[in-house]
């Protein structure tokens, strides 16, 4: 690794401190506050940390820090690897984790999509994967064509590799300027936020998928979402010549197609669609790095949880098993998850990082719940009372969390909470366990 | 109602305007109705096809500054959404759908766009976003209870003679003069998301009484109303 110029060093060894103060005196994992005082001394250390390493951003709005862990995962076959494993994904955090892991050739890092052409400025970072982009967080994300549009102008022109969702028409767009890419098939569930197209506004057609509604309801018949298969998954605009890019990854079910044609059954421990999706957009970027599909893919099955979401915790014969959703598509793959034979426990917040705005739980279509035991907590446990009410789903008001566990016959339950809901559920196991 | 005993609702544009859950609003029109007995037919326009213009009440929600221009162009192109109303239907217009319905609105640069002219505004952008709760008493005439939602928008509505404020804020920016929102006849243009009817089952049985044209049974309100009295705790704690 290069020496870092003089200042910088000063700066980073600074943050590392407080990083380490942070954590001894409690206040969080020390991943930012570190980055944040480095940040305000040197301007460029992220640039200069970033030097002579091979990089890979990851950035969507859902799967980012699990497709972060897997891709960094397969990357450690090849050698030492740096990255912002606690989802701290801010400039400021990158820097913490570069800073902390000096000499590692490699660095995997998770980046927040409004902060991606910065950090493709900063780090000149030579592979990006993009996996999906979609409604979130409202009042204070902002407009996702917008920053799609940030994206087309952050690639143009860039030596980059990018690795791409084909299937999800934002980031087709998004990612089109880039020098180079890899399009991956990796399925698109939630559609709401792409019926036109990016390029010109015009109605995008769907092979096999005819237009539903925002959670699929229509008066008087009660169509359940549509999942098409993947490989079925084409779209075009109607007016313009934009189209999905054609795919030479592909997750089919529950393997992954190569561009070679071969089949890779998947065999993750992580559940899910959402995570076949992640792990065939982890796959493409390991081989972008020189790893091939059968060295990585064993990599990725050693994965088991990541921070904390899919983990099971337990308490008095009760194991709960913690599905994070943070926005309408985040629960559509949340409900993927969902034991059917099992009750689940819903919470939600609305504090800053939630978004403090609940209209969006009106997004979600609730009614694949209906015949199971559903218990309803969180600070906002009325507006999704009032949500589940009009859908018709049966359940359970619960003043706490823990109260919805004890209320529960020892056995297996399912949670599915927000950001600030699944931290607290956290938090309090942490200390309990 | 038209012409038959069942209800049709019409959602314009769902595959533009409808970021901030405006589905909500369809979803308690039509259990509202149907608690009472009334069928309901909902129909989803996509932004590619005619609005038709055998509707009882049309809704339009909210969105980004492109597809709200997109969205105004096309409706003012089809015409089938100002047909309606001239004929009587009833219409509840939501934040960008809001500013859609008047003279003019502020596009992405602040430039103005022309809208379709079903109410008497006139809307552009302001200094900053109104972002959060807002709370207001209702125009006394409509006969409904305080108004709650959640606004998250950077609009400046200016009311001309031609409409009435819907509420007078008590927490929140709205139009921006003290106001929030605006009706004429059968139509209602608001900022508030939450979804509006979700938060006011008094504006959504309004709205059912006008289109209906009749006065209709109560029914169980109680998940509403607890979620009304939580919301308005928190932004008007003096209230409590
Ligand atoms: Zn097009």
């Amino acid at each position: 690794m290069t020496q870092l110029p003089l200042r910088a060093q000063l700066a980073s060894a600074l943050g590392r401190t407080a990083a380490t103060l942070s954590r001894a005196t409690g206040r969080g994992d020390g991943s930012v506050i570190g980055g944040r005082i480095g940040l305000a001394l040197e301007p460029d250390l992220l640039s200069q940390l970033a030097r002579d390493r091979r990089l890979a951003l990851v950035s969507a709005t859902n799967g980012k820090t699990t497709t972060t862990r897997l891709i960094t995962s397969a990357l450690q076959e090849l050698g030492d690897v740096a990255t912002n494993a606690f989802g701290a994904n801010m400039p400021a955090g990158h820097v913490s984790a570069l800073a902390s892991a000096k000499d590692a050739p490699y660095g995997v890092l998770e980046v927040d999509e409004k902060y991606l052409p910065a950090v493709i400025d900063a780090t000149g970072a030579g592979v990006i994967a993009l996996m999906n982009l979609s409604r979130d967080q409202m009042d204070r994300a902002g407009e996702i064509w917008l920053l799609a549009q940030k994206w087309r102008r952050a690639l143009a022109g860039k030596n980059t590799h990018v690795i791409a969702n084909a299937d999800d028409p934002l980031v087709a767009w998004g990612a089109s300027t880039a020098a180079r890419v890899t399009w991956v098939a990796a399925g698109q569930p939630w559609k709401e936020d792409s019926w036109c197209c990016p390029e010109c506004g015009g109605p995008l057609d769907r092979k096999g998928v005819d237009y539903t509604p925002p959670g699929g309801h229509v008066a008087g018949a009660a169509p359940l979402a549509m999942v098409p298969r993947p490989v079925e998954d084409d779209w075009a605009c109607r007016e313009c010549s934009f189209r999905r890019p054609q795919p030479s990854w592909f997750l089919d079910d529950d393997a992954v197609i190569d561009p070679r044609g071969q089949r890779w059954v998947l065999d993750l421990q992580l559940p899910g669609r959402a995570n076949r999706a992640n792990a065939a957009i982890a796959l493409a970027t390991a081989e972008a790095f020189g790893l091939p599909v059968q060295a990585a893919l064993p990599r990725l099955r050693e994965v088991r949880s990541v921070a904390g979401r899919y983990t099971t915790v337990e308490r008095d014969g009760r194991r709960a098993r913690l599905l994070l959703a943070k926005n309408p598509a985040g629960w559509l793959e949340a409900f993927d998850v969902l034991d059917r034979s099992l009750p689940v426990i819903l919470s939600v917040n609305a504090q800053g990082p939630d978004g403090r705005d609940t209209s969006w739980l009106w997004d979600v279509d609730y009614r694949v719940l209906r015949g199971r035991p559903v218990f309803v907590t969180g600070e906002r446990m009325l507006d999704l009372a009032l949500r589940l009410d009009v859908a018709n789903v049966p359940f359970q008001l619960v003043a706490s969390f823990e109260q919805a566990l004890a209320a529960q016959p020892p056995g297996k339950v399912d949670v599915i909470a927000n950001y600030t809901a699944f931290q607290q559920i956290r938090a309090e196991f942490d200390r309990a366990v | 109602m038209q012409s038959d005993s069942i209800l049709r609702l019409v959602w314009i544009y769902p595959d533009l305007l409808s970021t901030y859950g405006d589905q909500g609003n369809v979803l308690i029109l039509e259990q509202r109705a149907q608690r009472r007995g009334i069928p309901v037919q909902t129909i989803h326009v996509r932004s590619a096809d005619p609005v038709p213009e055998s509707g009882d009440i049309y809704l339009i929600g909210g969105g980004e500054d492109r597809p709200q221009i997109l969205a105004a162009e096309r409706l003012r192109r089809d015409g089938g959404l100002n047909r309606a109303v001239a004929r009587g239907a009833t219409l509840l217009a939501v934040c960008a759908g809001y500013q859609i319905m008047g003279s003019t609105f502020g596009g992405e640069e602040g430039q103005p766009v022309q809208g379709i002219g079903l109410l008497d505004i006139a809307s552009g952008r302001g200094a900053g976003r109104a972002v959060g709760e807002l709370a207001g008493e209702a125009d006394p005439a409509l006969g409904i209870p305080m108004l709650t939602g959640f606004e998250n928008h950077m609009g400046v509505t200016r009311l001309g003679p031609g409409v009435r404020p819907l509420a007078r804020t008590a927490v929140g920016t709205g139009n921006g003069d003290g106001t929030e929102g605006c009706y004429a006849g059968k139509t209602v243009g608001t900022y508030l998301h939450g979804p509006a009817l979700a938060r006011n089952p008094g504006l959504a049985d309004l709205l059912l009484t006008w289109a209906v044209g009749a006065q209709l049974p109560p029914i169980d309100d109680s998940w509403y109303d607890r979620l009304r009295q939580e919301r308005l705790t928190a932004v008007l704690p003096q209230q409590a």
